[in-house]
């Protein structure tokens, strides 16, 4: 529920997380070659698999070109432009929080994502990521009393570079499209999650991104593998300075569920948007894909989408286990003007997998959402069945919302239902709700929480009640 | 008894309002003021401004006030808010309530019952507290509690949309409720229910506009006043007989008011 002086109070701010933390940082030149990979490699002391890995990928991505079906009309990025790795100056080996720069520690405090030891959230493991590295992690020891691994990916490949060589890349292939070959090739940081057989995780695990530099993509990569019989709920926060620059954000994000396991992926972004001009903000290009590898494995994914000038997000999932699972409740709110071009693809490979779509565009100001997705039956799976819901409301008068289903099917003795609809906050409902005392962007901000509430039922409930404050957050003086 | 009554101040006063929506006139100069305690009844035929008047008094942005005023406990507030006049007092009953999917009917009426709390500098209504209150209000619009945990109106039929206003009424405690065509679309037994929950709501502290086409309404509920408008105006005012004259000869017979105006 809506606690409603904290909406009200909410949407008479700005972003706040705009601020930048004054921090001596390491960065290498701009632009990118081989060189500069070989040198990201060397940093991070990487085993040759790892650097071959790269170098194959930027030969991929050089040959590659930019898409441009998603109609998203950008400024053309250079990437030579780009600075690919940029870390905070720090102690070379940090063996606990104490090490650790009380100037990133007291940003993140500033976040609402205390990482001290007296400080820390109770009941959830959070990996920070500062720019290009992650800065520490949380609960570390309790996590592996249960064989629990939960770490940067920096340090898996040092520590677990079996799982990383085995299931890395496998179910984003280096070459999927132009943003992964790129991230194949210069990722620097990112998380990792290993849950062992027959364990459910006993805390949520979460990271949070934090993009501090100008001047610098961030190029993270996660990877989370979910054994047999194991259950795991993750969550992602991710929030950036406002720069009047556009700043590169091109994540991969691979997950990989055996046989009865299920990995619960939760996303709120609120990169900076840019401002009322559309000046700055985050390009947020991001490749996110589950693979239920194993019989009855379960993968869902629940986003809220609120910031960033440009999105371009497609978590998807890959059904090849009998019975398997996949699940994508999305919300994404566009204003001023920004531009979303999201949704997921559902690619039912094994008999009798199940797919959900849910998912809930609000458009306001002068931006454009769209939600396109994919659902193919492949040829052997029978029985299976996908149910999509696309909703989208618009706001005002000048913003547009579109969905684009996608629809293959090569199996006959499937079900594929899809269900579309578009609402637009009428002055009738604002006046009615008026006429009750309530004030006019509380009124919008009740609708819209009314509108997404499928989804933000699907999200765990400290995500819950900041995704309704943040929808509030985005629409302070949208209409009217 | 009118008389004593009179020797408090107005709650609401309608001076010579003229009003348009997208230059259109639609009222034409209606002047009413309304006491503590007194029901008033506006009948008049489909068009003649009576929806138009009551949302008007509410602040609906689609109408311009052109000349006059409305005054509320002695104030004008010809520039307020729709919401600021509903925390105030004043209360619009919809003729067709809307409907508002996705928000809960319960979280609706507590949203807006502590706005109006808060304007009093009453203590808002946490979730618990706020259920006893709905609970005893529900009685008296026999209403089940399962309504509560809908959308607002959504699915309603005409009857639970039109108790629904009642029940907002009952947790608003306004100072003025316009009830507009409150009575249309209710069989006889909602219509009862209706009726007694607007008796029990009301006391002499508060003043009714009952907006009606129908004596049934006017037989549960007798007001003190019946004015007829017709073309924007109130063309005559009379007591409660009056609705029944109108009732015998139809509206035709308020055509003649019109010609010799």
């Amino acid at each position: 529920m809506v606690e409603e002086n904290l909406v009200k109070d909410v949407v008479k701010e700005p972003y706040k997380y705009g601020f930048v933390t004054d921090i001596e940082t390491e960065k290498i030149e701009k632009g990118l070659n081989e060189d500069i990979i070989r040198l990201i490699s060397h940093k991070k002391e990487e085993p040759k698999y790892l650097l071959d890995f790269r170098l194959k990928a930027f030969k991929k991505w050089q040959k590659m070109e930019e898409p441009d079906w998603a109609g998203l009309g950008y400024k053309q990025i250079d990437y030579q432009d780009i600075i690919y790795y940029s870390a905070p100056k720090q102690k070379e080996k940090i063996s606990s929080l104490d090490e650790v720069d009380p100037k990133l520690l007291e940003t993140f405090d500033k976040l609402g994502i205390p990482l001290t030891e007296q400080k820390k959230l109770t009941n959830v493991a959070v990996d920070a990521v500062f720019d290009s590295v992650s800065i520490a992690t949380t609960f570390r020891e309790e996590l592996a009393e249960h064989g629990v691994i939960f770490c940067s990916i920096s340090e898996a490949v040092k520590n677990h570079s079996d799982l990383i060589e085995k299931y890395l890349g496998t179910v984003v292939p280096a070459s999927d499209n132009y943003f992964a070959a790129l991230n194949s090739a210069v990722f620097s940081d990112g998380s990792f999650v290993y849950i062992p057989k027959g364990v459910t995780c006993p805390m949520d695990l979460s990271s949070y991104f934090r993009i501090n530099s100008g001047d610098s993509g961030q190029f993270e990569r996660t990877l989370i593998i979910a054994e047999e019989s194991s259950s795991v709920s993750y969550l992602e926060g991710c929030t950036a300075p406002m720069f009047d620059t556009n700043t590169l954000h091109a994540a991969v994000v691979e997950l990989i569920a055996l046989d009865d396991a299920s990995i619960k992926y939760s996303t709120v972004q609120n990169w900076y948007a840019g401002d009322e001009e559309g000046v700055g903000g985050i390009f947020n290009f991001v490749t996110k894909r589950g693979k239920c590898l194993g019989k009855r494995s379960k993968i869902s994914w629940s986003q809220v989408e609120t910031g960033s000038a440009i999105t371009w997000k497609y978590p998807s999932c890959i059904l090849l286990g009998e019975e398997s699972i996949g699940e994508f409740y999305s919300v994404a709110l566009t204003n001023n003007l920004q531009k979303a071009d999201t949704g997921t693809k559902m690619i039912h490979i094994g008999p009798k997998t199940k797919s959900t779509i849910v998912s809930k565009g609000i458009s306001a100001g002068n931006s454009i959402n769209s939600y396109r997705g994919l659902v193919k039956m492949g040829t052997k799976a029978t029985g299976s069945r996908n149910y999509s819901q696309c909703d989208s409301m618009l706001i005002g008068d000048q913003a547009s919302a579109n969905t684009f289903p996608y629809i293959k099917s090569q199996q006959p003795n499937s079900e594929i239902e899809h269900e579309a609809s578009t609402c637009r906050i009428s002055e009738d409902q604002l006046f009615y709700l008026q006429s009750r005392g309530i004030e006019f962007e509380e009124a919008i901000s009740m609708m819209v929480s009314g509108f997404c509430r499928d989804v933000f039922n699907q999200l765990p409930m400290e995500f819950a009640a900041e995704a309704d404050k943040l929808l509030a957050l985005k629409l302070e003086g949208s209409v009217g | 008894m009118q008389n004593t009554m009179k020797e408090s101040d107005p709650i609401l006063e309608v001076q010579n309002l003229f009003a348009s929506t997208d230059n259109l006139p639609i009222l034409k100069g209606v002047s009413l003021t309304v006491y503590p305690g007194e029901i008033h009844a506006i009948m008049g035929r489909n068009g003649c401004g009576k929806s138009t008047l009551s949302k008007i008094i509410a602040g609906h942005p689609s109408y311009n006030v052109t000349n006059g005023e409305i005054k509320f406990s002695g104030e004008n507030i010809n520039s307020l808010e729709p919401e600021e006049r509903s925390q105030s007092g004043i209360f619009l009953g919809f003729q067709y309530p809307i409907e508002i999917p996705g928000v809960s009917n319960l979280e609706f009426l507590r949203v807006s019952t502590n706005a109006r709390r808060k304007f009093l500098n009453k203590e808002e209504l946490d979730t618990f507290d706020f259920e006893e209150l709905v609970k005893e209000k529900l009685e008296l619009v026999k209403m089940d509690h399962a309504f509560l945990s809908r959308s607002v109106n959504q699915g309603f039929s005409g009857g639970e949309k039109k108790r629904n206003e009642i029940l907002q009424m009952a947790l608003l405690e306004p100072k003025i409720a316009i009830l507009d065509e409150t009575d249309s679309g209710l069989d006889i037994d909602a219509l009862r229910i209706v009726a007694s929950g607007i008796k029990k709501i009301s006391n002499a502290q508060t003043g009714i506009i009952l907006i009606t086409h129908y004596q049934r309404l006017l037989d549960e509920i007798e007001p003190n006043y019946v004015h007829v408008m017709a073309d924007g105006q109130i063309i005559k005012t009379g007591g409660s007989d009056l609705a029944l004259e109108l009732e015998k000869k139809g509206y035709e017979w308020t055509d003649n008011f019109v010609k010799e105006t």
